[in-house]
């Protein structure tokens, strides 16, 4: 623990002060990677720890992202409520979906989750029920505002999403290490041997499955409120993809390889904006090469110690 | 009644082309059990290549509209199957032993990679094939006028399914795909050169998907660079609806395919089309997770 400290408050330090150093396009950049940050956290718990291969992410921030918008524009409920009502609908709606195929193969999962990303996207794109604005989405969505004090500018969303950011490395490293967490890890390295061994494997990806989904609804709730505008292009296929590969790229798995991933992907491909046109280019030589030579991701997990001294010590990775 | 058939016949059309698409996947899936994410660029790129071909060499001025596109087609099987060896090489061969995960990540990389040149090399604004190709005429085939393309488009994808059929149940080199598609290691132990094998598989498949990209090309007139996407993701629904791994089944599971889309598309909602696919994808996997001519297998341990 004493070491962890060490090392985290000097960083937790300068984060803080970050924004006052950059302009406003630069802390717009990292409110970006903090968003995507913890999207790959939550696409973690059902990738990187229950171990299934899960493409559709985006449909359940999506779902967050559209509850926000139509209960904010229409009810004119304030955002920052809305932050678990949009994380129960999206959690809802995964528990939905995922019940009939949760129990699929890995590759048919994967492509059962693209259809259902798609789906998703068309349904919004053709404006079902009439509320979701079809092509053009939703608009006017407003500001959030805390004790009084309302958030506009890219230095103020920074604090919001970051402080979400820290929360949400904080409840994935404590779940990680759960009773629940474990569970997951046994499905991950042999699912018969867990069921053999009395773990109800089809009940615990389900519940991974559906957390994940209401953690992703919660960030659609503050991608929102921070753009003030949604469309159905925004929550497309590519971006679970971008999801996916931050968290394979970073290390499936590890909270730390999840972030650097997403500072890596996200922030990183600024620097070269310059180069607009092949960015994307490099971008996907990139994921092939990094297969071919670092598979296991840039932060893999540590191997971890099941024994439960050793996790009282605070010897158990992050 | 007379809608009814003409959406049959354009359904048919269609689907034999993600039919074409199709057998790549499935292909790729029975021999290394991996989605190949950047077969339907290798799609995209036929479609590219034939339109490059077409305006540079004027195959159809010299040679007639007929025999033109035959070399036509030819040489962009030709080229695009020298882009799927080199793809296998570069993104899929080093991680043959790698946990399947990579290999997928891999494959979306490769994808974004190819679909980004194609942008950089031909623009990101819509390709317009010439449109006098192929006669626009259409042929009475008992009482009802059909397009003579869809024809063509029909005809060119059975022949070509047809082929495959014949090369892979009756020559020794199909054989050897189907063993190696059955059991590697058996296979190996037989004596067969399995990376021969996938080689093959990374010929044959890009070469029909970019006949296909060809045809829609000729059929709708306009190719982009992000089309591979959507056209490789229903014709790897056709090779999941038909079973995938199994080549008469990507064949049906596309002509399928291809005619409840042209039906859902007239009689339900054309907005709704691409979901209607999507819906059939996810029925399949939860009813019958082994497709149409799928045989029920025991999950492994």
């Amino acid at each position: 623990m004493k070491r962890s400290l060490a090392l985290y408050i000097p960083l937790v330090a300068v984060m803080a002060v970050l924004p006052l150093f950059l302009d406003s396009y630069w802390t717009d950049v990292l409110n970006n990677v903090g968003l995507y940050a913890i999207l790959a956290l939550s696409l973690n718990i059902i990738l990187g720890h229950a171990g299934l291969f899960h493409m559709g992410h985006a449909a359940f921030y999506a779902m967050g992202a559209y509850t926000t918008a139509i209960l904010n524009t229409t009810y004119h409920v304030p955002v920052l409520w809305l932050m678990p009502v949009s994380g129960l609908v999206a959690a809802v709606f995964a528990m939905v979906v995922a019940r009939p195929i949760i129990h699929l193969r890995g590759d048919y999962l994967l492509i059962v989750t693209i259809g259902i990303v798609e789906i998703t996207r068309i349904a919004l794109i053709n404006n079902v029920f009439g509320i979701t604005g079809g092509a053009n989405g939703i608009f006017g969505i407003s500001r959030p505002s805390v004790f009084g004090f309302t958030i506009r500018k890219p230095q103020e969303f920074y604090y919001l999403i970051w402080i979400f950011a820290g929360l949400t490395v904080f409840f994935f490293h404590r779940l990680a290490h759960s009773r629940f967490g474990r569970a997951l890890n046994y499905i991950k390295e042999d699912e018969v041997a867990a069921e053999g061994n009395g773990v109800d494997t089809g009940h615990y990806k389900l519940v991974a499955f559906t957390l994940g989904a209401f953690w992703a609804g919660m960030v659609g709730t503050i991608y929102a409120t921070k753009m003030t505008i949604i469309a159905p292009e925004s929550f497309s296929f590519w971006e679970s993809v971008v999801f996916f590969t931050i968290v394979i790229l970073g290390g499936s798995g590890s909270i730390r390889g999840v972030i650097l991933g997403a500072f890596l992907i996200i922030g990183l491909p600024e620097i070269f904006r310059q180069f607009a046109t092949a960015r994307m280019l490099v971008f996907g030589a990139a994921m092939v090469a990094m297969m071919v030579f670092r598979p296991q991701g840039l932060l893999p997990p540590l191997p971890r110690r099941y024994a439960t001294k050793s996790l009282k010590d605070g010897e158990a990775s992050l | 009644m007379e809608q009814f058939f003409q959406q049959l016949t354009n359904g048919l059309a269609v689907g034999g082309i993600y039919a074409l698409i199709a057998l790549g996947y499935t292909m790729v899936y029975g021999v290394m059990k991996l989605i190949n994410f950047a077969h339907g660029d290798l799609f995209t790129i036929g479609a590219y290549l034939g339109l490059t071909v077409l305006l540079s060499l004027g195959l159809t001025d010299h040679l007639g509209p007929l025999a033109g596109v035959l070399v036509l087609a030819l040489m962009v099987m030709g080229l695009v199957a020298v882009v799927g060896v080199v793809l296998d090489r570069v993104a899929y061969k080093p991680l043959r032993s790698s946990p399947r995960l990579s290999a997928v990540v891999s494959a979306l990389g490769a994808s974004i990679f190819l679909q980004n040149t194609i942008m950089l090399i031909y623009g990101a604004r819509f390709r317009v094939y010439p449109h006098d190709i192929l006669p626009k005429m259409a042929v009475n085939v008992l009482g009802l006028d059909i397009p003579l393309m869809r024809i063509i488009l029909f005809g060119t994808s059975l022949v070509l399914m047809l082929a495959l059929y014949f090369f892979i149940q009756k020559t020794r080199l199909g054989t050897a795909i189907r063993a190696a598609a059955i059991d590697q290691g058996a296979a190996k132990l037989m004596g067969i050169n399995v990376d021969r094998v996938i080689m093959l598989v990374f010929i044959i498949g890009p070469a029909l998907g970019g006949a296909a990209g060809l045809m829609v090309g000729l059929y709708y007139g306009q190719v982009n660079f992000t089309m591979g996407w959507v056209y490789g993701l229903k014709a790897f629904t056709a090779a999941i609806l038909g079973g995938i791994g199994n080549i008469p089944g990507a064949m049906v599971g596309g002509l399928l395919l291809g005619v409840i889309e042209a039906l859902g598309a007239a009689y339900i909602s054309v907005a709704w089309k691409d979901a209607i696919a999507f819906c059939v994808l996810i029925l399949i996997l939860i009813v019958r997770p082994t497709g149409l001519l799928g045989e029920r297998v025991a999950e492994k341990v």
